[in-house]
């Protein structure tokens, strides 16, 4: 399952700058810490976060993408970080467990 | 050793937002060099988790990271106030972050075992009232 797959399921683009990665397991998690920790390389970051320190998060731990649940958005600045380091950004009206539902399937 | 590589950065104990820059460069810079990606994932994390400690708990600090042969070592000089009882601090959930920061995501308590977790050596030199000087190496075989 790519990054830019997500699209047809649902989830809307943020940012995209590197939608052909490949999303491997799902993480869910809001205090940054933890998901530096637990976070593998390649998972779909689920939070409902939306600072600049979850861009940096989701670069340094290498994570394919954030999803931003509960209809969670990015102002533009942040959008402009995200294209500017990398990072996919998708968001979705659902809640957390929602979306790990969805992904769950898709990933399967 | 005489032609180990050496990145220094001041980290700004003012500036929040754009606390993470020097391990967003260091990441960079090690992926310019073509280190393993799992590396510099660990180099990153582990020094972006003690950039931020700096800003929050120490008013900022210096950081250097130096390219060994056989592995990478970050420094971490503060002058902030010095961790009173280190065993305690490294206790996941143990934190001192105030509610301002917490409500940005930090706070958990897990940044000094990331640090650990992520490291292959970790060593905390601290004096109250004086600063606080952490070490961390990543091996490269
Ligand atoms: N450089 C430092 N100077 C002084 N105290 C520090 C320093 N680094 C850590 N501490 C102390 O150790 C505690 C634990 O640090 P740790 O990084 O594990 O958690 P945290 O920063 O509070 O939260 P998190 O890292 O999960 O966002 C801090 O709350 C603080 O009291
Ligand atoms: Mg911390």
């Amino acid at each position: 399952m790519t990054v830019e797959g997500l699209l047809e399921h649902g989830f809307s683009p943020v940012a995209m700058p590197d939608g052909s990665r490949t999303i491997d397991g799902v993480y869910i998690g809001d205090l940054l810490s933890w998901v530096m920790g637990r976070a593998q390389m390649d998972n779909a970051w689920i939070t409902i976060m939306s600072n600049n320190n979850v861009i940096a998060v989701a670069s340094l731990a290498d994570t394919s993408c954030v999803i931003l649940a509960e209809g969670v958005e990015l102002s533009q600045d942040l959008k402009d970080l995200a294209m500017a380091k990398d990072i996919n950004v998708l968001s979705s009206p659902k809640s957390a467990y929602e979306i790990a539902v969805t992904l769950s399937g898709l990933l399967a | 050793m005489s032609d180990a590589l050496v990145f220094h950065f001041d980290v700004d104990g003012e500036n929040f937002t754009s606390a993470g820059q020097a391990s967003t460069a260091v990441k960079r810079n090690l992926r310019q060099l073509g280190l393993p990606p799992e590396i510099i994932r660990r180099v990153s994390i582990a020094m972006y988790e003690g950039e931020i400690n700096m800003v929050i708990h120490a008013n900022g600090g210096d950081a250097d990271v130096i390219v060994h042969e056989d592995c990478i070592e970050i420094i971490l000089a503060d002058k902030g106030p010095g961790i009173k009882d280190i065993s305690l601090a490294m206790q996941e959930g143990y934190s001192t972050a105030p509610d301002n920061i917490r409500s940005l995501g930090f706070g958990a308590g897990m940044g000094l075992p990331n640090m650990k977790r992520y490291t292959d050596s970790m060593n905390i030199e601290t004096e109250l009232g004086v600063g606080t000087t952490i070490t961390m190496k990543v091996n490269l075989t």
